[in-house]
């Protein structure tokens, strides 16, 4: 049991470090290493231009997309090579959020179902952050019940004719394309009448409209399908295959582990140390205390849960559905942060104004964020069912849709 | 980096889950439970011929000279079988702190006949109600004579020998060594939430005692043992935790209830769902104590409070879901729930409350911070 790496993981290390701080943009090291929630503020700089601009820069060195063939704009690299990079990479890693969608779901998807032409043409430039991809699977009607989706898919000619509305998109509005989930045949089971597609998001008939949450920002967008023609050799997989499709890109998903969920902590317990009560050091007192044990347990929990599951990976075997914890842990345990650090700083905890409200509204953001982490993704109910029926192995919920012909389901 | 125990230490635990599952089923946890005998003679004898008891005592002093990390997961499996012996009194607490304070006579007297379990050691440091402070300890050591009174005593009933924290002559705190079987103590078991683990009440009057470890240096060596048997106890607690888990999903598959088995509702499932989330943390938290204990890293300290606090949740979250699981048969003394639900609480108290180590774990990350 250790943390050293094996001398071929030392040797990546090294060489990944030496590029790293040969060529990083260090001048936005202090503002990446202070975000926290929301929108990446840096100081005289667009954050898209400078996000496209580190990748671009990783792309032309070979340090993009890691895990992907070198003939698609990877790298080849293994696994752990890839969890070795992200902490060599650091907070630099937080330029890379407008790409991981792409990168770790649209990607792996195409690999898996497009032509040979098609991935030599589409997967490059992804790669290299010149175009952005997006997942266009959520809709009104289907949620945590995806299968439940109903934009329409309707054959004409050499054409399918899209019509319906995706909804949670996260980031649509920068993207060049997508992967799109569609109902082909409402006259069979809700799984088996669906088909994949890929899209130019810029096709007459898509409409992109930013959603406004909670928090103000919009980071998720409503978009609308009017009579939209996508070629048929756009389709990924089969006719009515869709379902098998879409769980490649959600298994992808998964793989996206060790990077360690933030669940607050540190911030948490840097501000019980400084905060006075009026009585003290908030971490003084007994109650704040029994709080931040059981979070840093938690915390620390997640980490070396992470850790356990890198082990894994190195030793060549593949993350399970037990990497669902993450989220369910993280999610839970930063809503409960927030709300308690509001509670130490009394009245005054309800001010938000970033010139006024302490330790820089940090957990004001992270309250008002926080909702979204526990559905995003998999809600935390969603989560707690993955392991119970994949990991425990209890019996799946029951499914009175599961048999009927879609268009006999009920609706509301 | 292998953040996982090795091959061999994953066939050890293989062993040692195969020779408890034969030595120590449940009906043998019962008949201590409902016995008149302390502790399990026959499994503990076994424990010391299997090489368990010596794992980590070296081999001069009779062990088999392995490390922690080998102690851990014979830990494990004996928190899985709910084990009805004195591993953590003689082993986690007695010989570590002989190993870490003794001298070498004390090491060459009882290190070889813990490692056999020929000789049972105990800690004894409670005096009544409230936590062990500094200033709880009364028992007073005079000349070479102890006087006090312990309780309660984890096997206590069992030992030969206690480790006494009481006041040096000169009101300083240190530990001495006392032949429970010698003039000068009476002891007498007392009825607690798990008898399955025997404890004691034990008066001392002029009981000889002989000092272990430096003058005043009793209340930190205590400290530095109770963090080295946390993390021990830690994986004790996941053994149990994990086991309490598998007996409620087990009984959720097969409990039939409103036409269905009980574990397809969501109720139960998410129940299980938490149980599972609670061990998985409690495990990872359990082996960042073992990786401190076995490298002797300086964040022991902080790696052990965070596995007992982590270790003491899980386990008794999954013992009393587990009786929730099984309804009001979970309830009866004929089926297991109990013995598991009186064991994460035994577990729990110990080596002190779990208010007791998050204070000791926030103090500790306070410290790490600043520095």
């Amino acid at each position: 049991m250790n943390f050293d790496d094996t001398p071929q993981e030392a040797a990546f290390r090294a060489e990944a470090r030496a590029w790293i701080d040969a060529n990083a943009p260090h001048e936005l090291l202090a503002d990446l290493e202070n975000a926290g929630f929301g929108g990446l503020n840096l100081s005289g700089v667009d954050p898209m231009q400078a996000m496209k601009a580190w990748q671009k820069k990783k792309f032309d060195a070979g340090w993009a997309c890691l895990h992907w063939p070198k003939d698609y704009g990877g790298r080849g690299a293994t696994p752990i090579e890839r969890v070795i990079w992200g902490q060599e990479e650091g907070a630099y890693g937080k330029l890379s959020g407008t790409f991981i969608i792409g990168h770790g779901m649209c990607g792996p998807t195409l690999m898996a179902w497009a032509t040979e032409e098609q991935k030599r043409q589409y997967l490059p430039p992804m790669a290299a952050g010149e175009d952005i991809w997006c997942q266009l699977f959520s809709e009104p009607a289907g949620g945590s019940d995806l299968a439940g989706l109903r934009t329409r898919a309707v054959k004409d000619g050499d054409d399918w004719v899209i019509n319906g509305q995706k909804i949670w998109t996260s980031g649509a509005q920068h993207c060049q394309y997508g992967i799109l989930i569609t109902r082909t045949d409402p006259t069979v089971p809700k799984h088996k009448g669906l088909t994949m597609f890929f899209l130019d998001m810029k096709s007459p008939g898509v409409e992109i409209r930013p959603i406004k949450q909670v928090n103000g920002q919009s980071g998720f967008n409503e978009v609308y399908f009017t009579d939209v023609r996508i070629p048929d050799a756009q389709r990924l997989g089969a006719v009515g295959q869709g379902w098998t499709v879409s769980l490649t890109t959600l298994m992808n998903e998964r793989l996206t582990i060790g990077s360690g969920m933030p669940t607050g902590f540190e911030e948490m317990f840097d501000f019980c140390c400084r905060m006075d009560t009026g009585e003290g050091p908030a971490v003084d007192d007994k109650a704040v205390r029994s709080k931040l044990a059981d979070w840093a347990c938690r915390a620390s929990g997640l980490k070396y849960t992470g850790m356990r599951a890198i082990s894994a990976l190195s030793r060549g075997e593949t993350p399970g559905p037990e990497n669902s914890i993450g989220k369910l842990v993280a999610g839970a345990t930063m809503q409960d942060i927030a709300t308690f650090a509001l509670d130490l700083m009394g009245q005054y905890g309800a001010v938000s104004d970033p010139e006024m409200a302490a330790a820089q509204s940090r957990f004001q953001a992270m309250l008002l964020r926080s909702p979204a982490t526990r559905v995003e993704g998999g809600t935390d109910e969603i989560l707690r069912n993955i392991i119970a029926e994949r990991v425990l192995g209890l019996p799946a919920d029951i499914r009175v849709d599961k048999d009927v012909p879609f268009e006999k389901i009920p609706t509301a | 980096m292998n953040f996982e125990f090795s091959d061999e230490q994953q066939q050890l635990r293989d062993t040692a889950r195969r020779y408890l599952a034969d030595h120590s089923p449940s009906v043998a946890v019962r008949a201590v439970l409902e016995g008149e005998q302390p502790y399990d003679t026959a499994l503990w004898k076994g424990l010391g011929e299997m090489g368990f008891l010596g794992a980590a005592i070296p081999e001069e002093f009779g062990g088999l000279g392995l490390g922690y990390l080998e102690l851990c997961v014979i830990a494990e499996e004996l928190g899985r079988s709910l084990a009805p012996v004195p591993m953590s009194s003689s082993i986690y607490l007695a010989a570590e702190l002989i190993k870490a304070a003794g001298s070498g006579p004390q090491k060459t007297a009882w290190l070889p006949k813990l490692a056999s379990g020929e000789a049972i050691g105990c800690l004894a440091t409670s005096e009544g109600p409230g936590r062990v402070s500094e200033k709880s300890i009364q028992a007073r050591v005079t000349g070479d004579r102890l006087s006090g009174a312990k309780v309660p005593v984890l096997d206590g009933m069992a030992a030969d020998f206690a480790i006494v924290a009481a006041r040096d002559g000169d009101r300083s705190l240190s530990l001495f060594i006392v032949d429970l079987n010698g003039p000068g103590v009476a002891r007498q078991a007392v009825g607690t939430i798990d008898p399955a683990r025997g404890q004691a009440s034990i008066a001392f009057d002029n009981a000889p005692a002989e000092r272990l470890g430096a003058a005043g240096e009793g209340f930190s060596l205590l400290t530095e043992a109770l963090d080295r048997a946390a993390v021990l106890t830690a994986f004790e607690q996941v053994g149990g935790s994990d086991k309490a888990l598998e007996m409620a999903r087990d009984y959720a598959l097969q409990r039939i209830a409103f036409g269905r088995p009980i574990g397809s509702f969501q109720a139960i499932k998410h129940m299980l769902a938490d149980m599972y989330v609670a061990a998985t943390l409690a495990r990872s938290n359990a082996y960042y104590g073992a990786w401190a204990l076995s490298t002797g890293a300086a964040e022991l300290g902080v790696a052990a409070a965070t596995a007992r606090v982590s270790a003491t949740k899980a386990f008794q979250l999954c013992g009393k879901n587990n009786i929730q699981v099984h309804g009001g048969m979970g309830f009866t003394w004929a089926f297991d729930c109990h013995l598991f639900y009186r064991r994460a609480n035994l577990l729990a108290l110990t080596l002190g409350g779990q208010s007791e180590w998050e204070d000791k774990l926030v103090e500790r990350l306070r410290r790490r911070n600043a520095a």
